[in-house]
């Protein structure tokens, strides 16, 4: 077997992760990825900034979930 | 007052009711009264690994729909006093029992009972909601694979709506080989999807197979690693502390083979 090749389990947690956000908020990929691409534009909108790719996660916590996005983004200037 | 603790998984086949058996049988080695209620109906698999099959008479369908006592329903276990079995009917269907009927089945058991342990179906239909309506908690069985722990998360939604709230995961049948190597999720991997709590990790083991046949919960088992483990679970329900035990570890016996190429 070739040893540099990627661990599975990781590919399992990369997979999962998806899975678990798109069930807890019942949002498909499509629909996720239309989504994004509406938080784009209203960040370019308001803050002229250029976003990168990013991603957006859901976690449980005590009481509730919370949708999280994590965004970096490059200053045009 | 005792504890009504439902064992339920989303994914069918992980292990509920070996687990159920063991964590019961280990509980009443501890000394605790335990009842354990099959409501799996028409799936009825407990007493197979509990090996009390032949000694069934009455069932948890002939117990609400009054055709006896309960005490009558109750199966002794001849190698432990502590514990009973309560089979599910293997002829009926899931919504034999009603959510009210399970309800006043569990209060009256747990006038007499240290721990009333409910084995759920799998799944989110009829027969799981049936199966929780008496419980005060929840454990969770899954295994590391992305499909078991993407139904466990649904589950732990599911119960907490239902106000069971912060229920307790078993990771079972994790291989120690394959997480060696990286191809299976380990513990702390799972923790940090699920954001959850933890009350054991059983090692997969050909032992449980074995005492599967036998019809003897592998808690009873001294030297056994799967017994050890669930013997664990159990006494961090009685409130212990104990130190998750690292089964990614390899044992000597089993290098020995690895070495030898057998």
């Amino acid at each position: 077997m070739n040893p540099f090749r990627r661990k599975s389990k990781n590919t399992a947690k990369d997979r999962l992760r998806l899975i678990l956000i798109h069930d807890r908020i019942e949002l498909t990929p499509g629909k996720m990825e239309a989504f994004k691409e509406d938080i784009r534009a209203v960040l370019r909108k308001h803050l002229e900034m250029d976003i990168d790719d990013f991603e957006i996660t859901v976690n449980r916590k005590k009481d509730s979930m919370a949708l999280e996005a994590d965004i970096p983004y490059r200053n045009p200037k | 007052m005792g504890k009504t603790i439902v064992i339920t998984s989303g994914k069918g086949g992980v292990g509920k009711t070996t687990a159920t058996a063991n964590i019961g049988m280990a509980l009443a080695l501890q000394g605790k009264k335990v009842v354990l209620l099959d409501a799996d109906i028409g799936l009825r698999n407990l007493d197979v690994v509990m090996g009390l099959e032949n000694r069934i008479v009455y069932d948890i369908v002939d117990v609400v729909e009054e055709r006896c006592r309960v005490d009558q329903a109750l199966i002794k276990d001849k190698r432990h006093k502590n514990i009973m079995l309560m089979p599910a009917a293997q002829t009926r269907d899931k919504t034999a029992v009603k959510k009210e009927q399970m309800e006043k089945l569990t209060k009256e058991l747990i006038e007499e009972f240290d721990y009333v342990l409910i084995d759920s179906p799998a799944g989110i239909e009829q027969g799981f909601q049936n199966a929780i309506v008496g419980a005060d908690e929840a454990i969770i069985v899954t295994t590391p694979e992305v499909s078991a722990v993407r139904d466990a998360d649904r589950i732990i939604g599911m119960l907490e709506s239902q106000g069971i709230s912060d229920p307790q995961v078993i990771i079972n049948r994790i291989r120690q080989d394959m997480v060696r190597r990286g191809d299976m999720m380990n513990v702390d991997d799972i923790i940090e999807i699920l954001a959850i709590h933890l009350v054991g990790i059983v090692p997969d083991d050909e032992e449980i197979i074995i005492s599967t046949n036998r019809g003897e919960p592998v808690v009873l088992y001294d030297k056994s690693r799967t017994g050890e483990a669930f013997r664990d679970i159990a006494r961090r329900l009685e409130g212990e502390e104990l130190p998750l035990k690292d089964f990614g570890r390899e044992r000597l016996k089993d290098k020995i083979k690895r070495m030898m190429g057998i």
